[in-house]
């Protein structure tokens, strides 16, 4: 089924998708991926608050090519998702509500998805020329010197993408 | 002796650093096109459209087909009557890189220790292999390899008496393990024989060749046939999401190998897999 959703998502609109559903996103999301998440999780041991609302937050597991002048950003697809897993389920605790990536998660992601009611989405590995003309904003909000993998706020219009693994915990790659 | 100047090597990784991330090379194109003509499931259908859509945006508008735009492998083959000068080839190669992707707009991808991580932001050093061949020619291949699929390769020490049975069902294990991580459909590289690392680099080279052209030896050929149609009948499909094209080609390499073992390599690669090659 096709969906449109906007960001933040809620629980209400989380519980609504469902395993196999092709959705747009609209809003902004934020990028982290493996360095990003590991300072996160610094962060939260040092007890310090993390650099962006985590609240309903959708997380895009992205490390984007640089943009040229007058590009936006530059490629932008989605890496593996599973490196992420260790890292995981104390974000969702936080609220963390979707993830968008790639690939396969731990049984433990899983589970703490059905506990919280988040929703892991698969956007297209490979297709970061395409799905850079979806995201309409973008600024370097932490961890500058990590370079592409920064955590950057993106605003995505339209964005495609699949639910993977709903908040039931149903999974499409199944 | 034939001169050539590092400052020739130099251009030329540059160029097809940039090349490479732009362009995918016409007989990969051709092979993904066959996929979305042959591919049954919509879903599968619409990511194959997509791919091809990607594939013309990141040409016309010179934006890298994937944000990873690897890290740089490239394979010298230098005739022996070769004289380098103007400087270290490997400092040639490396000055190659580091412009084209920074000239390119293309990621920096390399951490320079691998247990502190600090990225070296000029994507250097690259992987070089050097092979000395016999006249005076230099050919360069450049094959920017990305790590989501990298991650998903392996090397098996098999049996002797585990055969060809064991070499067919352990590269389709791979590729079902690497399952929607590797950004299938796949491009898979086997390198069977030699030793531990001479297998790893057969694999590397096995997706150097033209996509979907099989092994001179028969009985090789058979098996990349027979081990593509095991792998597309998973049902892994394009970006994972189910169908009938999990692997656009596999491609076997061998060499002799010992009495006692049988290696056997699985190099994995997405189906962004890139590379190019010049003669100097």
């Amino acid at each position: 089924m096709n969906k449109t959703i906007t960001t933040p998502l809620t629980e209400d609109v989380a519980k609504t998708l469902s395993a196999g559903d092709i959705v747009s996103i609209t809003g902004v999301i934020y990028s982290a991926r493996d360095a990003a998440h590991k300072r996160m999780t610094e962060t939260l041991a040092a007890g310090g608050t993390l650099p962006f609302p985590i609240q309903d937050a959708v997380i895009y597991y992205l490390g984007p090519s640089p943009a040229r002048e007058g590009q936006v950003i530059g490629s932008a697809g989605p890496t593996t998702s599973g490196r992420m897993d260790a890292y995981t389920p104390q974000l969702l605790e936080k609220g963390l509500r979707g993830m968008i990536g790639k690939g396969k998660r731990s049984a433990e992601v899983i589970e703490a998805m059905k506990k919280t009611k988040a929703v892991y989405f698969a956007a297209v590995g490979g297709a970061g020329a395409l799905l850079s003309k979806h995201i309409t904003k973008c600024e370097v909000i932490a961890y500058d010197d990590l370079g592409t993998e920064a955590i950057h706020k993106l605003y995505v219009e339209d964005f495609p993408a699949i639910v993977v693994i709903d908040c039931e915990g149903n999974n499409l790659y199944e | 002796m034939r001169e050539i100047s590092v400052e020739k090597v130099t251009d030329a990784v540059r160029k097809m650093c940039m090349e490479t991330n732009y362009t995918l090379s016409a007989d990969m194109q051709k092979v993904l096109a066959e996929a979305a003509h042959t591919e049954e499931s919509p879903l599968g259908q619409e990511i194959l459209a997509m791919l091809e859509k990607n594939l013309s945006i990141a040409e016309e508008e010179k934006i890298p087909i994937c944000q990873d735009t690897g890290m740089a492998v490239v394979f010298l083959e230098i005739g022996q009557d070769v004289h380098f000068t103007g400087g270290s080839l490997a400092e040639a190669v490396n000055r190659g890189v580091a412009l084209g992707y920074e000239e390119g707009y293309l990621r920096k991808s390399v951490v320079k220790d691998p247990l502190i991580r600090e990225n070296t932001n000029d994507n250097t050093p690259a992987v070089i292999h050097t092979e000395i061949v016999d006249g005076d020619g230099v050919r360069i291949t450049l094959a920017p390899k990305g790590f989501g699929s990298e991650n998903m390769s392996k090397v098996f020490m098999l049996k002797p008496s585990d055969g060809r049975e064991g070499v067919r069902e352990k590269i389709v294990s791979a590729v079902k393990d690497a399952g929607p991580n590797a950004c299938p459909p796949m491009v898979v590289g086997v390198g069977i024989g030699g030793t531990f690392e001479k297998c790893a680099l057969l694999a590397k080279k096995a997706l150097l060749r033209e996509t979907g052209k099989h092994h001179p030896d028969a009985h090789i050929a058979a098996l990349e046939e027979e081990v593509k149609n095991e792998c597309n009948a998973l049902g892994i499909g394009p970006a994972g999401l189910g169908g009938n094209n999990t692997v656009l080609a596999v491609h076997i390499e061998t060499f002799a190998t010992h009495i006692a073992g049988l290696p056997v390599a699985v190099n994995i690669c997405c189906h962004v897999n890139r590379h190019s090659t010049v003669e100097l």
